[in-house]
């Protein structure tokens, strides 16, 4: 029990606008025991989940070449051919998380209008970083810019074969890193927490404000009425829980091989599947215990103490690197990224398909795909926030995050390369980036130590939280379904990755995941109506 | 010897309590003392309610009921608590010491496998509150 909930009820929480249907939160739900272990689960939701996330795990390692060929060719064709739709749609969501921001609609408190917030601005903002974007921006904070700043700097930027961002900047190492700079941070700042936001207002908005079940279908209530209780919201149900169970074993999976590359790099642990196994169930080992000690002193204590490493870790790089640099370099990425915004985002008439296609198509499918865990997890914390203060807190705050993030690690990789000619950060693997930049910091020990546990922590907190949203979404949005359902979801996703990472396939699966981007993003755009209209009935 | 009693209910499952709720009831009567029921729910809609007031309204309607069918004193309390799978125990030992109560009545299953690794609610109230506490099996 936190501080903040008081016994009985806090205070008179004001008019809301409840939607009235005769559904019953778990009415479809089945109470049973298996052994000593009750069980109250979402009848069909829990079994076909399972049972098709089972049967994806079959096909892929009994048909591996063909699967993962398919699979692969599958994204590739919805990023390439659907570049444009992923690109206008992610626009939309910001241009309508900016509006919301300003207009009266953002008066509109979620839970009602008297209610106080469950959560305080820190534990609440560790919790939706953690769960959010935490474990990318380890990976790609340093590679990402290098990337972007050597295609757009290289002699063939500009031609068909090149990747750089809107032509590059042939020759021109000062344009390229701003550009590169400013692709990075578009890839990691307004557009995917955006999409987050989007999917966390609408689910948020139904359950709190309107009474719904807190699981993905109820977003669709405005448009299919109570035909969402039906298959038209199992579908719904279930394509989320299979998004967010496959995104989350296959990162795991690649998470443990690029620890595994860490520790290998730093401590010298051998690169082997057994290493591999042991990292993925130890971090499987911390989330359950983490899921098991519940919200408030599991999900919400670790991602506090990853804020404080993280910060710890973004200080040190500051200090010791370019730090003035990094202060000016802060601003001035911040207009680079305003000035190239409207030409990055752009859907139309553009020339950089490598760019455009492979990368920021890309990335806006698999933030959607990790849209429906973040955001139902993020709902689930945000009760009592008006949707102004929501939206500057998931939108705004963590944009600029971002910005500063990539301006500290991203930056400082980009002045060694170029400033120092220091190849290593070009040279090393992806996942080795990092280290090889803090190596040519001081006190690389510590710091690679720190970077190392801070990865670790990111993945359980990613996995706590995800375990908690697919116990919710197959518990039929009941939030207080027994215990040992969380903690079989929690272990069906390590073994998921383990079985994936043994018998290849996390590849396959992940191509898998991120093409759920698609069907989700019609699901998002489908959201924006629900929003407007929920809010619009709401009280202001 | 009692000054006031506390009953956890879970209003799901009201009829697994009758034996628990009998008991209180008649120590109730024979201590003359208060029984307070208490529910612990989440701010999330559920079973029970859209929000946390329509639970405190299922909660108040079930405490009028026990009033006048055993003809005891009543009053319900509902706890909010973020995730209430995990946070119950917690819940009831902060509500116990919060109204002062000195016996807690509340039914409990039959022990299984299961209670090896999750010590039961009972106990975990007994070894962290001062009242005295009387597990009804069911």
């Amino acid at each position: 029990m936190s501080d903040n909930s008081e016994p009985g009820i806090p205070a008179p929480e004001g008019p809301a606008n409840l939607i009235d249907t005769e559904y019953e939160v778990g009415q479809d739900n089945i109470s049973m025991s298996v052994g000593p272990f009750g069980l109250d689960i979402h009848n069909p939701v829990f079994a076909v989940s399972g049972l098709t996330i089972v049967a994806f795990v079959f096909i892929t390692l009994a048909f591996q070449e063909s699967a993962g060929a398919a699979f692969g060719d599958l994204r590739n064709w919805l990023t390439g051919t659907f570049d444009w739709f992923f690109l206008t749609a992610a626009n939309i969501f910001v241009l309508l998380c900016l509006f919301l921001i300003f207009s009266p609609y953002g008066k509109v408190r979620i839970g009602g209008k008297d209610a106080t917030p469950d959560y305080s601005y820190s534990g609440w903002f560790a919790m939706l970083f953690a769960a959010g974007m935490g474990i990318g921006l380890m990976f790609y904070g340093v590679s990402e810019p290098i990337s972007h700043y050597s295609s757009s700097v290289a002699d063939n930027a500009g031609t068909p074969e090149s990747w750089a961002p809107l032509g590059g900047a042939a020759g021109n190492p000062a344009e390229a890193t701003d550009l590169g700079m400013a692709a990075t941070i578009f890839h990691w700042g307004l557009h995917p927490w955006a999409i987050y936001a989007i999917v966390a207002l609408a689910l948020a908005l139904f359950a709190y404000n309107k009474g719904l079940p807190l699981t993905m279908r109820s977003v669709f209530y405005p448009i299919f009425g109570e035909r969402v209780w039906g298959w038209t919201g199992h579908v719904i149900d279930i394509l989320a829980v299979f998004a967010t169970l496959f995104g989350l074993a296959t990162s795991l999976g690649f998470g443990a091989e690029q620890a595994n590359a860490g520790l290998n790099h730093i401590f010298g642990i051998p690169v082997s599947d057994v290493s591999k196994v042991v990292l993925i169930a130890a971090i499987t080992g911390v989330a359950l215990i983490s899921v098991v000690a519940g919200l408030d002193a599991g999900v919400k204590r670790l991602s506090e103490i990853n804020m404080v490493l993280a910060a710890l870790l973004l200080v040190f790089v500051l200090l010791v690197g370019p730090t003035v640099a990094i202060f000016t370099g802060f601003f001035h990425n911040l207009y680079e990224y305003a000035r190239y915004l409207p030409e990055l985002s752009n859907p139309f008439g553009r020339t950089d398909d490598n760019f455009r296609q492979g990368w920021t198509s890309f990335y806006w499918a698999w933030w959607i795909s990790w849209s429906p865990f973040v955001g139902m997890f993020i709902a689930r914390v945000s009760r009592g926030r008006s949707v102004r203060e929501f939206l500057t807190c998931v939108l705004i705050i963590p944009s600029l995050v971002s910005v500063f993030w990539m301006t500290v690690f991203g930056g400082t990789a980009i002045s060694q390369l170029v400033n120092d000619g220091y190849q290593l950060v070009v040279d090393a693997p992806l996942e080795l980036k990092l280290f090889a930049m803090l190596e040519a910091l001081p006190l690389q020990q510590v710091t690679s130590f720190i970077a190392i546990v801070l990865v670790i922590v990111f993945f359980v907190t990613s996995s706590d939280s995800g375990s908690l949203v697919i116990d919710t979404i197959t518990a039929g949005g009941k939030v207080d379904a027994p215990v040992p359902q969380r903690i079989f979801w929690a272990t069906f996703e390590g073994l998921v990755a383990i079985a994936l990472l043994l018998g290849g396939g996390l590849a396959a699966l992940q191509a898998m995941a991120v093409s759920t981007g698609f069907p989700f993003t019609i699901v998002l755009l489908l959201a924006c109506v629900a929003i407007i209209k929920g809010l619009h009935s709401e009280p202001r | 010897m009692y000054k006031k009693i506390m009953v956890p209910v879970d209003l799901a499952h009201v009829d697994k309590l009758a034996r628990a709720l009998d008991t209180a009831a008649k120590l109730a009567k024979l201590y003359n003392a208060p029984v307070t029921y208490v529910g612990v729910t989440s701010s999330a809609p559920g079973p029970l309610g859209h929000n946390p007031e329509e639970y405190a309204q299922k909660l108040s309607g079930f405490t009028a009921t026990q009033a006048s069918t055993h003809g005891i004193e009543t009053d319900g309390k509902t706890v909010v608590s973020h995730d209430p799978a995990v946070d119950l125990d917690d819940a009831l030992i902060k509500t116990a010491s919060d109204t002062g109560c000195d016996l807690i009545v509340m039914a409990t299953h039959i022990p299984n496998v299961a209670d090896h690794i999750w010590p039961s609610n009972g106990g975990r109230l007994a070894t962290h509150t001062n009242a005295s506490v009387f597990l009804v099996r069911g």
